[in-house]
């Protein structure tokens, strides 16, 4: 019975303090909240502590949820707001880390993990600006422009101006790899 | 070819593939962790819920609710920003704002609005295969620089310039949220078409900066076309090297060759290409060098093509020392700092593990990182020898520069000193280009911009002579046009080097300098009188022509100074009308038509109007067909740029 009911009416019986609800709407939606942060960060380890970062603010942040919304739109808002911080505080836990030499070692470390799986995917998505790669992410899900526009907070024109640019930048790959 | 559908497609594809095959503990510790969260807020909150739970809440008993849970929560989970996001979000007009608080609307907002420039794209690597030859150093304080070393080794021998891909081995973090872009450049408008009867003078100074065309080559590398004021058409042309007849011993330290050429883009006109040859004195009589390297360690230096390639930079340079030379280091960031005191080149192993400790951190005090090289320098210096701060900087002075008038007042103070200063500029996001300019012309220097190790080799190994070694200071340029024979001229670039025309006789102006062996291009566009291209129409009741010959088409004069010399010297020579075709002195024009197609190319980038329907398949043309024998291939490369540029600008 409560596998039909709404994505709406278990946000607002989750906010009301109903913990079965809770626990159902994010059974619901974590594999599709996962692969929506995958395609943020373009890195497994990277979205599974992301998801993880949302989960568990989820609790406090339903307050906010408004039942005239669908709850997906408002939860990849909240995906996509989550993923901008955390890319903030990756850089400033970068700025704030201790000394060149620190950072260069973790940085070797990062380029040796990498190289294995820096295939087309990898370049593509580290190619891609951050704005780019939420916008994708988003488009990605089958959500329309108009949709991903209301997630951003942009306006429609600009998701389709972000697509084009992100074509261009495809493209640029191509050219410098005629091979692909 | 690849349709644009499909690479989205493709890039769809690898995602959901990637994506899928989750671990499915993490997945239940996720959920199981989120569960807790929610029973501890809910026994935090039932006791203030002062309403049905399952009626929604109105718009303001809910952001009432919110305050009061909140007040009684005190510190528990709740945090600020969850303040502002509720009440943000409740009210009607808070739906955009819900994503962030207002501060960080304006950080994102600057950062949409500014140059799709993209921070985390990352380098650009088109080393030449040359770089594979440098030795890496191993010595006992460089402990993570060889392996940066072997790294970019490793990127050198591909063979496409600046192959973004293995751009992307380089970058140190794929997810750091691009800063917002602060990059400034300095240029002016195009010089416009000066009628010859009204003002036949035209006065400029020369400049040997190449830093503009290695900020195009950046961005055409990373996919954009460059900013129109990032394009100065006069460093691109004299980017590169050319082969222009050498200066007699003996003589003049440098030597002027003009020819006029058909206008590629313009039938009815003629350039004008005047070429300054530098002498290139005898090396093994080099007079001793005392160097300071000011090294800008503040944070924004962290970057990988930008700390660590100027390291890598700097080792290449001093390969090319000679052991009487003097090194200085001098870092500046919150505050400034000797880091290594003046030492002979010889001391290689003490020169190294000073380099190799630098890190970068803090804001930047240019000015307090000025004084104190310049204090050095002082120190440093005996007659006879040649005294050259070195700054290397993103350009981003963001302390103790109240006044940036103040900074290149002081820096023109200190060039009366005789001590040098030239400007190497790294990495993009908040390049400083206009401050760099500054800085460079009244230094009495050149600015560069290193964006690659290969183009660190030409700056400070391959032209390093040219680089450090003034031949010619302050010289200046001035050309007077025979009305008689052309009607209408314009100076193709040299917008930021315009001089007043009393400026160019007196000696206390400054100009630029002239670096051993370095040539300098600058080419006009004259309509000659009575061509269908004359865009002004002659007065009629113009004064009564003057006597002029029409057997001249201008009058060329040049002022230099010997180096460290208060008093200028004069050098002047008529341009006959009748040179033609590029053909000077014997020579074949090929530097000159590339230097050609180079202006045009800056003019497309420009988006100039003289151009016409002359495109960049024309330049391209033009370029590949007059590329000579190229030995460092800087030619080709930039043929490859251009063939770039028009695939992007086509989009």
């Amino acid at each position: 019975m409560r596998m039909t009911t709404s994505d709406e009416d278990l946000a607002r019986a989750a906010a009301a303090g109903d913990a079965a609800a809770f626990s159902t709407l994010l059974e619901r939606h974590y594999d599709r909240l996962f692969a929506l942060c995958f395609r943020l960060t373009g890195v497994r380890a990277e979205a599974e502590d992301l998801t993880q970062d949302i989960c568990l603010a989820l609790p406090a942040k339903l307050a906010g949820f408004r039942g005239n919304a669908r709850l997906t739109t408002w939860l990849y808002r909240v995906a996509v707001n989550a993923a901008h911080d955390r890319r903030r505080r990756h850089a400033t836990h970068r700025r704030a880390s201790e000394g060149w030499g620190d950072w260069e070692l973790a940085r070797q470390s990062e380029i040796a993990e990498g190289r294995e799986a820096m295939d087309w995917l990898t370049r593509a998505m580290r190619r891609l600006p951050a704005d780019l790669r939420d916008t994708l992410a988003l488009v990605f899900d089958d959500l329309t422009h108009a949709e991903a526009a209301q997630v951003l907070g942009i306006s429609e024109g600009t998701v389709s101006w972000r697509i084009s640019e992100a074509r261009k930048h495809l493209r640029a790959l191509h050219t410098e790899e005629p091979s692909t | 070819m690849t349709a644009d559908r499909s690479d989205l497609d493709r890039l769809r594809a690898a995602l959901d593939a990637a994506s899928r095959g989750r671990e499915p503990e993490r997945r239940g510790e996720t959920l199981r962790v989120a569960a807790e969260n929610f029973r501890a807020l809910q026994e935090s909150r039932d006791p203030v819920r002062p309403t049905p739970a399952t009626r929604p809440l109105g718009i303001w008993q809910g952001a009432r609710t919110m305050l009061k849970t909140l007040t009684t929560r005190g510190g528990l989970t709740a945090t600020t920003a969850l303040v502002a996001c509720g009440l943000l979000f409740v009210t009607p007009m808070g739906q955009d704002l819900w994503r962030r608080g207002p501060a960080e609307i304006t950080e994102r907002s600057a950062g949409n609005t500014a140059m799709p420039q993209d921070e985390a794209a990352g380098r650009q690597t088109n080393d030449a295969p040359t770089i594979a030859a440098v030795p890496p150093e191993v010595d006992g304080g460089a402990m993570s620089e060889p392996k940066l070393a072997a790294e970019s080794m490793a990127l050198a021998p591909s063979p496409v310039p600046g192959n973004i891909g293995i751009a992307a081995g380089s970058m140190a973090d794929s997810v750091a949220l691009p800063a917002p872009d602060t990059e400034t450049f300095a240029n002016a408008d195009e010089n416009p078409l000066r009628i010859t009867a009204e003002n036949p003078v035209s006065t400029f100074s020369i400049d040997v900066d190449t830093a503009s065309w290695a900020v195009v080559r950046n961005s055409l590398m990373q996919g954009y076309l460059p900013p129109r004021e990032a394009v100065r058409v006069e460093e691109m042309i004299n980017y590169f090297p050319y082969d222009y007849p050498a200066p007699e011993a003996g003589g003049a330290p440098f030597r002027p060759t003009v020819s006029v050429v058909q206008t590629p883009w313009n039938p009815d006109t003629r350039l004008v290409h005047i070429a300054l040859q530098g002498q290139m004195p005898e090396i093994a009589a080099r007079p001793d060098l005392n160097l300071v390297f000011l090294i800008d360690t503040s944070g924004s230096m962290e970057d990988p093509a930008k700390l660590p390639l100027l390291k890598q930079s700097f080792r290449l340079m001093l390969d090319q020392l000679r052991p009487e030379d003097q090194v200085s280091i001098v870092t500046y960031a919150g505050s400034a700092g000797e880091v290594l005191p003046p030492t002979p080149a010889s001391d290689r192993s003490a020169i190294l593990k000073a380099l190799a400790n630098l890190s970068a951190g803090g804001s930047t005090n240019g000015q307090g990182g000025l004084q104190q090289a310049y204090d050095t320098a002082a120190r440093m210096s005996e007659s006879g020898e040649v005294t050259r701060v070195i700054l290397a900087t993103d350009g981003d002075f963001n302390v103790g520069l109240s006044d940036p008038q103040a900074l290149t007042d002081y820096i023109a103070e200190q060039r009366d000193s005789g001590t040098y200063l030239s400007v190497l500029g790294f990495g993009r996001g908040n390049l400083d280009d206009a401050t760099m300019q500054a800085l460079a012309q009244n230094g009495n220097g050149t600015a560069a911009y290193i964006d690659t190790l290969s183009e660190a080799q030409k700056v400070l190994v391959d032209q390093l002579t040219g680089a450090l070694f003034p031949i010619a200071d302050d010289v200046k340029v001035q050309i007077e046009f025979n009305p008689a024979v052309v009607a209408e001229y314009r100076l193709i670039g040299y917008e930021t080097r315009a001089l007043n025309r009393e400026d160019f006789n007196n000696d206390r102006v400054d100009a630029g300098e002239l670096g051993a062996g370095l040539s300098v291009t600058a080419i006009y566009e004259i309509t000659p009188v009575g061509s269908p291209a004359r865009l002004s129409d002659p007065l009629r009741y113009a004064a009564p022509e003057p006597v002029a010959e029409d057997t001249e088409l201008g009058f060329l004069k040049l002022r230099w100074k010997a180096p460290g010399a208060d008093t200028s010297q004069l050098m002047e020579t008529p341009i006959p009308a009748s040179q033609t075709d590029g053909q000077t002195d014997g020579q074949p024009g090929d530097d000159a038509l590339f230097a050609i197609a180079i202006a045009g190319f800056g003019q497309l980038l420009r988006g100039s109007d003289w151009t016409g329907d002359w495109g960049y398949a024309q330049a391209i043309d033009l370029a590949a067909a007059h590329r000579g024998t190229d030995p460092f291939g800087y030619r080709t490369e930039a043929v490859q740029l251009m063939r770039l540029a028009q695939s992007l600008s086509s989009n």
